[in-house]
């Protein structure tokens, strides 16, 4: 319920910020692509619009603050949250010769976290006793009207009126403040109003999450602090793709330059290819354990396939009147491999790079994920079976930021170690 | 015993489909040192073939290639060749490309750098020494093939179609600066091409090949090379000899394609 009307709020902040942007903000009118007749189908003209960025980021934030609560968004922009405070309703009850009387409940609903006691409340007149109880906000509770009144339960009195709507075991009531439900036993069960917004261990607000940032940064999580845990993750990411790119290179180039290394390795490389590495958890814990060596292990397999098969189409791609060109130069053929085909293979092998860290990283989440003592995912893992809803949103967002910062310096190094790729 | 000697070359692909292309028959043709040779043909002549043989990237099947005394059996630095396009190392700069063939065989930079840079002043690029490849445009790069080609000092150059690639005009300037580099280098030198008119101003002698099989089907000996060093190429094709050779040549190499054509009909 609540979300669709997140959806419509965002499909809104689209459209609106859409037709603000058109109509209010001025650009400049005359570069090449403004001049542009045909701009449908013409994909050089259709670039990223900062605006839309900057807003599609923004409401994010907003919707997550302004759906949890958060005090980094102003109140008006809040959706309605649960209702706090005191809430009453009246009940009717029949006692076993059919006396009517009327009483009222007063519930304090509070905030889940503190802890509160019953209000005072004056017993009222007639045989049923006016009532009062505590309920935590976005909670139910079971309220005992019967305790105190002269007829119990088991003197045969029943309610059967709230607020005077008639009720039977099953049935329920909507009051101002929330629902009145009837459970089978015939107790009236209150449920204040929960509003549209998260409750915080289904989604913490966004200042909660920052806050248990530092609080982990600085005291730590299952006994590691936060930059062992990434830390932990990150070397096993690097360690097995090291390894992986030391064996699987060589192997790749071997594979570009030899018939019987092709034939060897060609049908082991196709067919562990396209197995997941999350596919092969299992077998290295069986061999390996949960311990680093079944880690590195795991992200060696997965980082090996990816770095032999870059090598060789590196090497295959090497234009045969380079090597031509080479050879009557004078070159020999350590000097060729050294000279043209190590470097003419280099853009393909930083691909394969970049694909590999992506993969080594996704896989050493999973299989953290699956059992480790230490490492970002363990870390959301272990958080999630608590609860702690804002240590897993943390985890998500920081294992975001590292995997995008990979692919970045990937792309940085490429830029600036093979100027050339693309370019021959 | 100086020059490059090609005798009775054959040359037949065997295809995986049990028929066979004879991709060259019987070619023989013999070379003085520092001559200049173009060869023209329509497609499928085994131009290239013929030159890669030369090069010592193909073994034929049968007949032998014999440089200054010695048979050619596979590529060495003797032989130098300059492609149509895409044969620099981009992962170098200029003169590391020009260097390459010194570096190679393991000359020290002060005995090579002064030659490099000399070569660098007469193609034009001295101000593009420390530029990438890609930074520079298709003509300049042939130059930097070019100089890379003489930089290791061989003995015959060949050439598979060098300015193929290039604008029309940037080909007119690369045609002069081919003949002067003939011209001061003194190297023998083989030039493959598409272009009737490149190959009557560049070639001191001409070959017109015909196909299937690849073979030799008129040899030219022609003045204009001579006469194009350091002129206006414009004015040789003034020459009163030009244009008739230029329609005779033209003729031949239309009748060649018609009759595969007509070969190609017949064969449907």
């Amino acid at each position: 319920m609540s979300g669709l009307v997140v959806l419509l709020v965002y499909v809104a902040i689209f459209a609106g910020s859409f037709v603000v942007a058109k109509f209010l903000v001025r650009r400049a009118q005359n570069d090449f692509t403004s001049l542009k007749t045909v701009t449908f189908g013409d994909e050089s003209a259709v670039v990223s619009d900062r605006i839309a960025s900057v807003v599609s980021i923004l409401t994010l934030f907003l919707l997550w603050g302004a759906f949890t609560g958060s005090t980094l968004v102003p109140k008006f922009l809040h959706a309605p949250g649960p209702f706090e405070g005191v809430a009453t309703f009246e009940y009717t009850a029949e006692n076993a010769d059919g006396d009517r009387d009327t009483a009222t409940v007063t519930v304090l609903v509070h905030p889940i976290t503190e802890t509160v006691s019953a209000p005072e409340i004056e017993p009222g007149d007639g045989w049923a006793k006016n009532d009062s109880d505590t309920v935590g906000a976005w909670r139910s509770g079971l309220i005992r009207v019967d305790k105190n009144d002269e007829f119990t339960k088991a003197d045969g009195a029943r309610v059967i009126e709230i607020n005077g709507q008639p009720i039977e075991p099953g049935g329920e009531v909507f009051t101002e403040y929330g629902r009145v439900g009837m459970s089978g036993k015939g107790t009236p069960n209150f449920v204040p109003k929960k509003g549209w917004q998260m409750e915080p261990i289904w989604l913490p607000p966004p200042e909660a999450v920052v806050k248990r940032v530092g609080e982990i940064a600085s005291e730590g999580y299952r006994d590691s602090t936060l930059w062992e845990h990434l830390g932990y993750s990150l070397f096993r990411v690097i360690a097995g793709f090291f390894f992986g790119a030391m064996v699987g290179i060589p192997l790749g180039y071997a594979m570009g330059l030899s018939n019987w290394f092709r034939g060897w390795f060609d049908p082991i490389v196709e067919f562990m290819r396209p197995v997941p590495p999350l596919a092969l958890i299992p077998l290295v814990i069986i061999w390996a354990g949960i311990g680093e060596t079944g880690k590195i292990i795991l992200l060696f397999l997965a980082a090996l396939w990816i770095m032999a098969i870059a090598a060789r189409s590196g090497v295959s791609g090497v234009r045969i009147s380079k090597v031509h060109a080479a050879y009557s130069l004078g070159a020999t053929k350590w000097q060729i491999l050294r000279y043209v085909i190590v470097p003419n293979s280099l853009p393909d092998i930083f691909t394969g790079a970049r694909v590999a860290m992506g993969v080594c990283w996704g896989t050493v989440v999973a299989a953290e994920l699956v059992a480790a003592e230490k490492g970002a995912g363990m870390m959301i893992m272990v958080a999630s079976k608590f609860q702690l809803t804002d240590i897993v949103i943390m985890g998500i967002i920081l294992i975001g930021i590292i995997g995008f910062g990979i692919d970045m310096l990937m792309r940085w190094a490429e830029r600036v170690l093979v100027p050339w790729k693309g370019k021959g | 015993m100086t020059g490059l000697s090609i005798d009775e070359l054959s040359m037949r692909f065997d295809l995986p489909n049990g028929s066979s292309v004879q991709a060259l028959q019987d070619v023989s043709l013999d070379l003085k040192a520092g001559e200049i040779l173009t060869v023209l043909g329509p497609s499928g002549c085994g131009k290239t073939t013929l030159l890669n043989i030369v090069a010592g990237f193909l073994a034929p099947t049968s007949g032998q290639v014999v440089l200054n005394g010695h048979k050619v059996t596979g590529p060495d630095a003797e032989r130098g060749m300059v492609f149509q396009q895409g044969a620099l190392f981009e992962w170098m700069n200029v003169r590391d490309n020009v260097s390459f063939g010194p570096r190679m065989a393991g000359k020290r930079s002060r005995d090579y750098a002064g030659e490099v840079d000399h070569l660098l002043d007469v193609v034009g690029l001295a101000d593009f020494k420390d530029k990438a490849i890609y930074e520079l445009s298709g003509g300049m790069q042939q130059r930097v093939a070019l100089a890379r080609c003489l930089a290791n000092e061989p003995d015959v150059i060949l050439m598979d179609e060098p300015l193929g690639a290039l604008d029309a005009l940037t080909r007119e300037k690369m045609q002069s600066l081919v003949l002067k580099l003939w011209k001061e280098t003194g190297k023998t030198i083989i030039l493959i091409t598409h272009s009737v008119e490149e190959a009557l101003l560049l070639g001191e002698r001409l070959i017109v090949m015909a196909p299937r099989p690849g073979r030799i089907h008129k040899e030219y000996r022609l003045p204009f090379a001579d006469l194009g060093v350091g002129a206006d190429l414009r004015e040789i094709k003034r020459h009163p000899e030009y244009a008739p050779r230029r329609e005779e040549i033209l003729g031949m190499i239309w009748d060649m394609e018609e009759e595969i054509m007509g070969r190609q009909e017949d064969a449907e």
